[in-house]
């Protein structure tokens, strides 16, 4: 008989997943597309601002298999009706279903992936390429003692006792002592100082890390919407990273036009103002803040600040030095100029002007679009890490 | 789920489906069955039925659309699944009642002797179908484990020919010629054609050919030509490049009769179930599942039902013809079923729907042509007197091989500067320009230099070049 049947065995299921490996690798490749396409994906607007545990859709396109295909003008060929008619629609983008035999049309490699923001948020920081050393620079603080059990002893204070592994001790050396026959006759086998066992504690110090983002932004009348929303999409990122690196962040918001004051965030970001800038008023209350109640070393300080670049002339010379005394406090500081697209260039730039700034832990980015938003951020931690690898 | 059936009832039935296929007049290569269930059936399609198949992420990605369309339902799993090899190997589905399976067997019978009897699968050696596949594995997995190359630059070259792998000769019943047979036929070709009265005319001049350029006739293997001519790619990734491309070479017979092939299993299934004379539940059975899987698909193609239908009508023509019929193709030669026979031997889907797609069938079948008008498709020609060759042309322009675009490479040595110049046979379909993109990126890849590909966009002969990093599109003035 030439015609061969063979069983289903289902051990060989088990035993062999012969995509695995495959499978692995085509996930690693939609990690490596989501990863390209983050900066996409964070100047998101549903992104910005949205609960932690949310779940978000990304779109990825990334792992299409390429070769020559033929584009939009291919005609193709169905099987209708009776009465399917000429300009009758029946299907969207590429031919419906046609004899796809080696799937050479271009597909839908449209992925949409659930993710939830979380990981999303981890996945942005791993595209950071921090080093995982970044603990070790941090300010620590300790705040807790703890005792934790480790080990034992033969010295102790009698409230540590151990009395199993004492009592085992005892037993031990007194079969030992039967077999040299010793002790065989003693009626008694009393506990001896040697069979004591106490436990032994270690005091452990909890380290806190804790660190506070000073929000300052411009709301004077030249701050529209628009760069409003770039600016929360910063301080955004910002607080969200430091909530990976540090236990404790705290968030103050400093709001200026020509004087400045903390206000919530709902306030922040929502009401208008208008009027003139003096920045050097918004640093002057930072550096209040810090003063009060943040001290530097206890608390872990980064003030960033976003501003559309319009300041009075004559407040330059006293922001100037402000800032100065701000990177004296604060682990890294920040100014953010955001000049949307088309905006051209109006006004003054206040980049200029701080580039005669000399300190290591200032940084200036430039924002014009929300598609920079990801790539300045980048730029405002590269200066944070080359500050730690030169530590 | 236990399963309705043992493995002894299936060779019982088997026995019988052989005898009838046999007294059908089908030959088949000696056939193994195995039985899977899904999971195994999905590892199967991915590596197109391969037991070993070497590693790459795009299994692995079609593993995951699969399954995932299978698990919610979107499509179903084939009943079965055949490989072209001798002794030929078919994928049964465990849960699959009886009656599934003695048609799938019925039909796997159909396939089989497709694969041995049609002249597109002369070219492969189907005997060591497996054994190729095997040692291709071994050798990829190999240089994925040497540690001087490793699964990235694996990777990367094998992403690059899998980009190109169907660029590449459709017709492999035709020998390809040797680079010395090549040169001889260059010299003939230049020589005047003989001229019966060449002592009155002056001689005509005789320039000769060029036989420095490469390549002398253009070459439509682009990874076989790169291999041959790149003289950076080292021995491994020569070797990939080969694997590749015998990989595509394999699949090609496949993909140009599809549609004879599934109407031409669809065809003896029916045939051979019918005369299994079965008892009146299981008939039942049959006639539902069969319609199932004949249905016409609305709106798109079912190859099952428009290959059978083909058949059938190729059938009856040669068995009843009309009196026009007669008067056409002269008076009946043979029977029917000898002229299927004869088909099934020396056709391929293009030249089968070419001869055989009838008028009358372009209507029954209620045929449409379509076209992407504002990101929907809409119905732009309709079987009717007008209307019913043109959609016969597109059809077979959209079928086997007609899918790919017909690229060659021209010139190895475009502008003296040792780029790869290659030309798109354009037929009116303009190519994809981002995936051209790409592909050409591919091609750079591999080719280490600069690549020009001379197409049409929107009417407009322009040559795409990839130089470096990036494609720039020029038009070009046409000659």
């Amino acid at each position: 008989m030439e015609t061969i049947f063979r069983s289903y065995d289902p051990s060989s299921v088990q035993r062999s997943d012969r995509s695995a490996g495959d499978r692995l690798r085509h996930r690693q490749k939609v990690h490596e597309a989501i990863r390209h396409n983050i900066a996409d994906i964070i100047a998101e607007e549903s992104i910005i601002g949205k609960d932690r545990n949310r779940i978000v859709k990304v779109p990825i396109r990334g792992v299409k298999e390429y070769r020559f295909v033929y584009g939009e003008n291919s005609p193709g060929v169905g099987q209708g009706g009776e009465n399917t008619q000429p300009g009758q629609v029946v299907g969207q983008g590429k031919g419906p279903g046609q004899g796809d035999p080696a799937g050479d049309r271009p597909g839908v490699d449209y992925y949409e992936t659930d993710i939830s923001l979380e990981e999303l948020i981890d996945m942005m920081f791993e595209d950071l390429e921090l080093p995982d050393l970044e603990r070790k620079h941090l300010r620590e603080t300790e705040v807790q003692q703890l005792y934790r059990r480790k080990g034992y002893r033969r010295k102790g204070v009698r409230v540590h006792l151990d009395k199993r592994r004492t009592a085992i001790a005892r037993i031990k050396r007194k079969k030992a002592s039967e077999k040299t026959g010793g002790a065989a006759a003693a009626q008694r086998f009393p506990f001896h100082n040697d069979d004591l066992t106490y436990r032994h504690t270690v005091t452990e110090m909890r380290r806190e890390s804790n660190a506070v983002v000073l929000c300052v932004m411009d709301t004077s009348g030249s701050m529209d919407t628009m760069k409003k929303y770039l600016a929360r999409s910063f301080f955004f990122l910002l607080y969200r990273f430091l909530c990976a690196k540090y236990q404790n962040v705290e968030i103050v918001f400093i709001a200026h036009h020509t004087e400045a004051r903390q206000v919530s965030e709902e306030e922040f970001f929502h009401k208008g103002e208008s009027g003139g800038t003096f920045i050097s008023s918004g640093y002057r209350k930072a550096l209040e803040i810090i003063d009060q109640r943040y001290h530097p070393t206890l608390w872990n300080v980064y003030v960033f600040h976003c501003s559309d670049g319009d300041n009075f002339d004559s407040d330059n010379p006293a922001a100037l030095q402000a800032a100065k005394e701000l990177t004296e406090v604060a682990n890294l500081f920040g100014y953010g100029e955001i000049k949307p697209l088309g905006a051209g260039y109006y006004g003054s730039s206040m980049i200029q002007f701080f580039s005669q700034l000399q300190a290591d832990n200032f940084q200036t980015v430039q924002i014009q679009r929300k598609e920079d938003i990801w790539p300045c951020f980048r730029t405002f931690l590269a200066r944070d890490r080359a500050r730690e690898e030169a530590a | 789920m236990a399963a309705a059936y043992t493995v002894a009832e299936l060779e019982a039935w088997n026995e019988r489906i052989l005898i009838l296929a046999r007294q059908f007049g089908l030959d088949p290569y000696p056939q193994e069955f195995e039985i899977c269930d899904h999971e195994q059936m999905l590892g199967y399609m991915v590596y197109s039925g391969m037991p070993s198949h070497y590693p790459h992420w795009s299994y692995g990605k079609s593993y995951e659309k699969l399954k995932t369309l299978y698990d919610y339902g979107m499509s179903g799993l084939p009943y079965e699944m055949v490989i072209n090899s001798d002794p030929s190997i078919a994928y049964l589905m465990r849960d699959n009642t009886l009656l599934l399976q003695v048609l799938t067997i019925a039909h796997v019978y159909g396939h089989n002797d497709f694969f041995k009897n049609n002249f597109t699968f002369r070219s492969g050696r189907a005997e060591f179908t497996i054994e190729t596949f095997k040692a291709h594995a071994d050798r990829v997995r190999k240089y994925v484990e040497d540690p001087s190359i490793g699964r990235e630059k694996v990777e990367r070259l094998l992403d690059a020919a899998h980009a190109l792998s169907l660029q590449c000769r459709r017709n492999l019943a035709v020998r390809k010629q040797t680079p010395d047979e090549q040169i001889d036929q260059r010299l003939a070709d230049s020589r005047p054609a003989a001229d019966p009265f060449q002592t009155i005319h002056r001689r005509p001049d005789y320039a000769p050919p060029d036989l420095n350029r490469v390549p002398l006739y253009p070459e439509a293997d682009i990874l076989l030509f790169i291999r041959d001519h790149n003289p950076q790619l080292s021995d491994w990734e020569k070797d990939l490049l080969t694997i590749v491309h015998e990989e595509a070479q394999y699949f090609i017979p496949q993909i140009e009769t599809k549609i004879m092939n599934e109407g031409w299993a669809s065809y003896w299934h029916k045939r051979i179930v019918e005369a299994l004379k079965l008892p009146q539940g299981m008939h039942l059975e049959f006639m539902v599942r069969h319609n199932q899987v004949l249905s016409p698909a609305a709106n798109s193609l079912n190859p099952y039902h428009l290959g059978m239908k083909v058949w059938e009508a190729i059938e009856r023509r040669w068995d009843h013809p009309t009196p026009e019929e007669e008067k056409q193709s002269g008076p009946k030669t043979k029977s029917g079923r000898a002229k299927l026979f004869e088909a099934r031997e020396v056709e391929r889907d293009v030249s089968f729907l070419r001869r055989y797609l009838t008028e009358e069938l372009v209507r029954e079948l209620n045929l449409f042509e379509h076209q992407s008008r504002g990101g929907d498709r809409v119905v732009s020609r309709v079987a009717d007197d007008e209307n019913w060759q043109a959609i016969k042309e597109t059809l077979i322009r959209n079928v086997g091989m007609g899918t790919v675009p017909t690229i060659q490479i021209d010139n190895a040595d475009y502008n003296n500067n040792r780029a790869l110049f290659l030309k798109h046979a354009h037929d009116g379909r303009d190519l994809q320009l981002e995936y051209a993109d790409k592909t050409l990126q591919y091609l750079h890849q591999l080719w280490g230099r600069e690549v020009a590909l001379e197409t049409e966009i929107n009417g407009k002969k322009s040559l795409l070049c990839f130089t470096e990093d990036k494609l720039s599109i020029k038009p070009l003035h046409s000659t």
